[in-house]
């Protein structure tokens, strides 16, 4: 395992968030991790990216300047630019002037976000703050992208920006982690993790996972009937 | 009869037209799934279709009448933000929704729904909040339901039995107009609306929509040279498992350009969501 966790699990005073979880992050492939209000994502996405420690298990990630993350909540300021945004990141990773502004200027024309520099992120689009987030952690060329809820609330269009984005992280190398709440949206990535109720429900490979069933929306609801419903407090 | 019809609406804001010219009818017992980029016009659309917002041209007839506060009473509305109060309890939001349209409260028809009747709408898993919104919508059985984006962040069981909802409602003769983001819910629907810019640009069943539409897809070891490769040449690419997907290229072109990544490469047939950003892009 490159970087990932082992027997992972979370306590947070009597409730359990996590339990047992185990993932592998490889190198130029996208993981997803998926479910539902509730199911632990983004628990697992915070061990990922360092923020938070397991109570149990063991975490392997490279040193934290090399992580690019996103929060469940995107950490964009209402009232700076978009250039304001790249230049508070740059400084803080130390970037060169020249590096940020060709790096600055690729990242935002991918996104659809280019002519956008001088405007206030507070007057952007849902779509477009969630695309900013995204471009902000990939600013720095991260060994590892970790990114809570890539699309919630995000329409078509601009999702398909978002997959193209980390698509081209992942071929530039990048280990790419993603939780999302759609399995449609779950089956674009290499590997899958299914959560429910801070357990590992279902992990592979997409095409594996859903065999003979119609998509992987079918294979989870069957196996989440199967498994008792924990009442959620 | 149309449980919603919408002949010819524009809607301007300023300088921007954020709806121009939709005509669109939803039927008694039909579920319509209106899909839109951001910024689309889809909440103006619903705004209007709702009498929350005066048409600058054109006309909506809301089960056969002009929208005003009689015809809200046969019309169910769940906003994207359910439009709960959190001080409140299950049971007198049902009480409150039961004065408003002037029916009789009674027990919900969801069980999960009427055992949290005593628990604050503040202490309940999202989820459960959504079946909430959905249980007060329906409460005073209306002959249209309307649901702005109503499974979002929930999981696939959950989001599974909302749909149950949504098709029984449909079963039962209301009509349906469901906006969402996400095209594999949209294929639930029995017709599709796609907005992009304000304007209607396609509509249709999912069928209607897909037949003859293709996409491109590559299989190869080699991913990351062959992603490159066609992002290089301009192509749509997007990551699909272990493979790669190109909605609407010219397979020709695309084994050309991956030759040396010993890849595979089939045409498929499109899915809904390609189309639309083939539509978009176009």
């Amino acid at each position: 395992m490159r970087w990932g966790v082992e027997d992972v699990t979370v306590l947070f005073g009597e409730r359990t968030a996590l339990a047992g979880v185990d993932l592998a992050i490889t190198p130029g492939t996208v993981t997803a991790v998926v479910g539902g209000d509730g199911a632990g994502k983004s628990t697992l996405l915070r061990v990922c990216s360092g923020a938070l420690r397991p109570t149990q298990g063991t975490v392997r990630l490279p040193p934290s300047e090399r992580i690019g993350a996103m929060a469940e909540i995107p950490g964009v300021y209402r009232d700076l630019t978009v250039g304001e945004h790249l230049r508070f990141v740059a400084d803080a990773y130390g970037l060169s002037a020249a590096t940020v502004q060709s790096r600055s200027r690729e990242l935002l024309g991918r996104a659809g976000l280019a002519d956008t520099a001088d405007r206030l992120a507070g007057h952007l689009s849902g779509g477009m703050r969630q695309k900013l987030a995204v471009v902000l952690a990939l600013l720095h060329r991260p060994d590892l992208l970790v990114l809570d809820e890539l699309t919630t609330g995000v329409d078509p269009v601009s999702r398909a920006e978002l997959w193209r984005l980390i698509g081209h992280a992942a071929s530039g190398g990048a280990g790419v982690l993603v939780a999302t709440t759609y399995l449609d949206e779950a089956e674009r990535a290499s590997e899958v993790l299914v959560l429910h109720a801070g357990r590992p429900l279902l992990h592979g490979a997409p095409d594996e996972l859903i065999a003979d069933a119609t998509g992987l929306e079918d294979v989870v609801i069957a196996r989440q009937l199967g498994t008792p419903q924990e009442t959620v407090a | 009869m149309s449980a919603i019809v919408a002949d010819g609406v524009t809607r301007r804001f300023g300088p921007v037209t954020a709806v121009d010219d939709v005509s669109l009818e939803v039927r008694a017992g039909e579920v319509i799934g209106l899909i839109g980029a951001n910024g689309a016009g889809k909440t103006t659309l619903i705004r209007m279709l709702l009498g929350l917002l005066e048409p600058h041209a054109g006309r909506v007839l809301l089960a056969g009448l002009p929208p005003s506060r009689r015809t809200r009473r046969r019309v169910g509305y769940v906003p994207q933000g359910l439009g709960l109060w959190p001080d409140l309890t299950v049971a007198e939001h049902l009480g409150l929704a039961a004065a408003a349209y002037g029916t009789w409260a009674r027990s919900p028809d969801d069980e999960e729904v009427d055992r949290a009747a005593d628990r604050l709408v503040a202490h309940l898993p999202l989820g459960l909040r959504r079946r909430v919104a959905f249980e007060l919508a329906l409460a005073h059985r209306p002959d249209v339901l309307v649901l702005d984006e109503p499974t979002s962040g929930v999981d696939a069981l959950a989001r599974a039995r909302l749909w149950e909802v949504i098709g029984r409602t449909a079963r039962d003769g209301a009509g349906v107009l469901v906006s969402t983001h996400h095209l594999d819910e949209a294929s639930r629907c029995d017709r599709i609306a796609l907005l992009a810019d304000g304007r209607l640009i396609a509509g249709g069943s999912t069928d209607e929509l897909t037949d003859g539409r293709t996409a491109v897809r590559v299989v190869t070891p080699r991913w990351q040279a062959a992603w490159t490769r066609l992002e290089k040449a301009g192509l749509p690419v997007l990551p699909a498992g272990r493979a790669l997907r190109i909605p609407g290229a010219d397979p020709g072109q695309v084994a050309e350009l991956v030759a040396d990544d010993a890849a595979e490469v089939v045409t498929v047939p499109a899915t809904l969501e390609e189309v639309f950003l083939t539509e978009v892009a176009a």
